[in-house]
């Protein structure tokens, strides 16, 4: 289907009750100042938003406000991830002590505002609606990074943000002017009919098509536009930093495949997509799929705060989540929705343990994690093992499952790519170092002498327990998951 | 008893959940508690042994249940010849090791938690028959070796468990990669161990046409068939993968000790025989000479040779491992009936005999509080019946004629001899060398003038006897009368034989 304005309002409903939220609560935090309230209001939009979201899942698809916007399962799967992240994110800010300094009605405004964005970055079917989404996340992306008042780490962070932002955005928009030079049309449908129908030169659009990919990559996090993550992976208030980490790397990937799979890409009977121009276009993700791994994990390797590591194996596992883009196989596009997902529990875990921590000692050096097990924490540094060996992709935990069916869907394609695996088997072992001497930290370590025992805040442990527990279950029962994401992997084509 | 295998494997974590609901100040109800649940694993052992029907090649006890049936991934358990000494073993040495374990005092119900979690993966290892389940079993395991070792070992523990967990999992992700691979060369795409195994022609050998497959003459399944092989050597462990076990082995608590050495070691072996041999049939005909046989031999001389230059009492038993592992792989890669039964027998032998060894290192160090060889001295005269115990193991060890290594190490040379001469006659030296380290060093500890610093040892006392006494009484059972053993894997392991007999060149 094809709508116009007014009649595509009907399946407009999560956007509409998330504005609606991001409006109510500007108005109230000018009447009371109550970060619990605030908290809820967000909490309840978010909801009502996801519920509507789940009431369009598997229904119609099509095309809203004149093919500017896909309606589809897939778009909806990020809905659906996006807002989920939201909730966790403000439930993660309420126990946050340094969210608690800060504006309470604009952090939530702006967290939802781009969340918001997040949902456009999923379903935009036009290079222009594309931009602009990504530009509403990345610009309240910017403020959030800098919302630590009289914080000279965060403000920083925020500015290199915003100008690494701008000159990936500016090259991506540059590129996206060379394909509506070369087909005439922003729509990706069109411009797919374009780049079928007449000859156009191969040179021209793959280098359209990397200066496009310097704009999702920056989103995605992945070399060479990862520079930015570490500084504002660590000056951004925690649980800002772990929104990013998942929402926003996962808004990048969501992009990204609508726009070089459906969009300019067709699918075969065998579920293998084929881009329209023969362009060379695996071997390039390839390359940067092993160089991002492996970069993100050697950094990772020598970092002291817990929060730059976090952010360099941020960067090597978007470099994992690409094995499955380089394959161009539906099998590859599971498994990154699939992993998506498991990243989402296992990080978030992480980062929520990071608070806790943060709380009780005010840092995230890994020094003042020396004996954490035997300083009264022992059920925060027993999860946040569980979470880290998850990352580095042991069974029986979540993260092995999502990282199994990445090499599977590589395997599966043989040839060169039997290398990416062998890359990424190495990259796992190199990331078991400095995840395992975070773990060794906590537990082998023993506690400085006159160190006091922490006191660990109780009200984080609702979300934590619920966190570790899905790390487990996905890591043993994964079959629900599997179908969910096989059945998210609907695209709107005409 | 329908699920006797799942039992065996879920009731050590049944045993973890209670241990750590449990108050961690009451240490001795901790302890309790914890031997308490390795005795129905051993009393289901028990029964395992009397009700296996020694006759059948097959899979017996199989249990079968889907899990996740999008990617054809089951739920399926069993045993035949081939793991079941391997499970008696198990069950037997954990059930002995909580009891070793006494001394622990520091966080002793965190230490009891990991280690009944270790019992169950190691359980599930040899038990498990799907590829994928089996794959988590194998990691499981990983996971409480590392905190054991690292929380509480010796000096230098957060190295040595780092160390480990590296080369393991390093090991492990080859082991992935290939079981990815056999996945989707079945058809149907399944990880049932049986099907690959039935399915073993359809893994290519052609060579592969790019480098180094080209040069080395290597098809689809010798990479596969290395990968698998590589993993499972690091285990072993093989040269030049072996260097994780000494620092293991020299940090880790006594108890770890006698797992590592008795239990994990065989998960290399035995996985080799499991998934290589049978379906890989080709490739291991081809590559079992230099892999299996060869690099057996090396390792039976290079082990020892280590050995006899060590100061530490541990660390002579740890290299000595390196090199009795050695003769699993000389007799698995032989492909003769003695060969191959001598080699599994070896696998239960070793278990049973360093076990002995490292509880006796570790009664000593309880005591003296360092495992220098040369720091002792006629200790025969202070502990008479420590010592009388340790001669029965260093025996064991050498290969006297009626105990059990004598058994497993000769049946190995008779079958290896039909093939390999050389590599007999290299093996067979290793014998010699083997008697060489520990009669020196049962000379330097054991013999001599009594050190007057160590006048007051105490003698060994009841509780580690009862440790060291069933090990030793299966010691000497298995040396007289070795059919006990021999009598489970025969049939099973003539069957895996005859499936790489035809591929053989010669």
């Amino acid at each position: 289907m094809d709508l116009k304005n007014l009649e595509s309002l009907s399946f407009f409903y999560p956007e509409i009750i998330l504005a609606g939220t991001i409006l109510l609560l500007i108005v109230v935090d000018l009447l009371v100042r109550s970060q619990r309230l605030l908290a809820t209001i967000a909490v309840i939009g978010c909801l009502g938003s996801l519920l509507a979201t789940l009431d369009l899942y598997s229904g119609q698809q099509g095309w809203l406000f004149h093919r500017m916007i896909i309606l589809d399962n897939f778009s909806l799967f990020f809905k659906v991830f996006a807002l989920v992240a939201t909730i966790l994110t403000v439930w993660m800010s309420l126990g946050s002590d340094e969210i608690r300094q800060v504006h309470q009605g604009e952090y939530y405004t702006l967290l939802l505002t781009c969340a918001l964005g997040m949902f456009f970055m999923a379903s935009s079917s036009n290079l222009l609606m594309a931009y602009l989404s990504l530009e509403m996340v990345s610009l309240t992306s910017y403020v959030l990074t800098g919302f630590l008042p009289h914080n000279r780490r965060s403000s920083e962070a925020a500015l290199k943000y915003l100008i690494y932002g701008g000159v990936a955005s500016g090259t991506m928009i540059y590129g996206m002017s060379w394909i509506y030079g070369m087909t005439g049309s922003l729509d990706y449908a069109a411009i797919q009919a374009a780049l079928t129908q007449s000859e156009v030169s191969k040179v021209t659009l793959f280098m359209a098509f990397v200066f496009i990919l310097a704009g999702f990559g920056y989103k995605i996090v992945f070399v060479p536009f990862h520079m930015w993550s570490p500084d504002v992976y660590e000056g951004a208030p925690i649980p800002f930093t772990a929104f990013l980490s998942v929402a926003s790397n996962a808004a990048g990937v969501a992009i990204m495949i609508r726009f070089f799979f459906p969009g300019v890409s067709r699918l075969g009977d065998d579920g293998a997509w084929a881009l329209v121009s023969g362009v060379e276009w695996p071997h390039v993700l390839l390359l940067l799929s092993m160089i991002t791994m492996t970069v993100g994990n050697l950094c990772a390797l020598n970092q002291r705060n817990l929060k730059r590591m976090l952010a360099y194996s941020g960067i090597a596992h978007a470099g994992y989540m690409m094995m499955g883009l380089t394959v161009l196989t539906n099998e590859g596009l599971t498994a990154i929705l699939f992993y998506v997902v498991v990243y989402l529990i296992m990080n978030l875990g992480a980062f929520l343990v990071v608070v806790m921590i943060a709380n009780a000692t005010g840092n995230e050096e890994i020094e003042s994690y020396r004996g954490l097990a035997w300083r009264g924490a022992v059920i925060p540094a027993a999860c946040f093992a569980i979470f880290l060996f998850s990352l580095t992709g042991l069974p029986p935990f979540a993260g092995f499952v999502g990282k199994f069916f990445l090499f599977a869907a590589v395997l599966n394609q043989g040839g060169v790519f039997v290398i990416l695996a062998l890359v990424a088997v190495l990259n796992s072992v190199i990331s078991l170092y400095y995840y395992a001497r975070i773990v060794k930290t906590m537990f082998l370590d023993s506690p400085n002498p006159g160190e006091r025992s922490l006191s660990i805040a109780a009200n984080n442990f609702t979300l934590l327990i619920p966190l570790t527990a899905l790390t487990i279950i996905f890591g043993i029962y994964f079959s629900p998951l599997v179908y969910y994401t096989r059945q998210s992997l609907r695209f709107f084509v005409k | 008893m329908e699920h006797v295998l799942s039992y065996m494997t879920f009731i050590p974590i049944a045993g973890m959940v209670v241990v750590l609901l449990l108050p961690s100040n009451s240490a001795n109800l901790i302890r309790w508690v914890s031997a308490a649940f390795t005795v129905p694993p051993l009393l289901m052992a028990c029964w395992l042994f009397a009700n296996f029907d020694t006759t059948k090649p097959g899979l017996q006890f199989v249990e079968r249940a889907s899990w996740i049936p999008a990617y054809n991934i089951q739920y399926l358990v069993g045993v035949d010849g081939l793991s079941i000494s391997m499970v008696l073993l198990t069950a037997l040495l954990c059930f002995l090791c909580i009891f070793a374990s006494w001394g622990i005092d520091k966080g002793v119900k965190g230490y009891f938690a990991l280690f009944l979690l270790l019992d169950a993966g190691m359980m599930g290892v040899f038990v498990a028959l799907d590829f994928f389940l089996f794959f988590i079993f194998w990691e499981v395991m990983l996971l409480p070796m590392y905190f054991l070792i690292g929380i509480w070992g010796g000096p230098r523990r957060e190295y040595a468990a780092i160390k480990f967990f590296l080369y393991t999992l390093f090991g492990s992700g080859l082991i992935l990669l290939a079981i990815i691979a056999l996945y989707f060369g079945s058809e149907p795409h399944t990880f049932d161990m049986t099907v690959l195994m039935s399915q073993a022609s359809r893994y290519g050998t052609d060579v592969l046409p790019f480098w180094p497959f080209n040069v080395l003459g290597w098809g689809f399944q010798h990479a596969v068939w290395m990968a698998l092989f590589i993993g499972f050597a690091i285990k072993i462990p093989a040269f030049p993968f072996h260097t994780w076990l000494p620092d293991a082995h020299v940090e880790a608590p006594t108890a770890i000790s006698v797992i590592l050495a008795g239990v994990l070691l065989k998960m290399g072996t035995y996985g080799i025989l499991r998934t290589n041999f049978p379906m890989l049939p080709v490739a291991t005909a081809d590559l079992a000479f230099w892999f299996l046989g060869a690099l057996g031999a090396w390792n039976i001389i290079y082990g020892a040779f280590c050995a006899m230059a060590q100061k530490d009492l541990k660390k002579l038993v740890a290299y000595s491992s390196v090199s009795h592992m050695g003769y699993v792989m000389l007799g698995m890669a032989s492909f003769t009936t003695q060969g191959i039964n001598g080699a599994v027998l070896q696998m239960f032998n070793h278990g049973t005999i360093t076990g002995m060894l490292f509880l006796l290192v570790g009664v000593i160090y309880d005591r003296a509080h360092h495992r220098d060889i040369e720091g002792f001295g006629g200790l025969a005269a202070i502990m008479p019946l420590y010592t009388g115990v340790t001669a029965l193991a260093f025996f064991a060890s050498m290969g006297l004629p009626g105990l059990s290594g004598f058994i497993s190490e000769i049946l190995v040379l008779l079958g290896t001899w039909q093939k390999y001469p050389v590599l007999t006659i290299i093996g067979a030296s290793g014998v010699i060398l083997t008697a060489g380290y520990l009669l020196w060093t049962m000379q330097r500890v054991y013999l001599g003038p009594p050190n007057e610093k160590y006048k007051n040892l105490p003698e060994i006392n009841g509780r580690e006897m009862f440790t060291l006494v069933p090990l030793g009484a299966i010691v000497i059972l298995v040396g007289i009368y070795p059919n006990v053993v021999l009598d489970l894997l025969r049939a099973s392991l003539d069957h895996l034989n005859q499936i790489v007999l035809p591929h053989l060149h010669s």
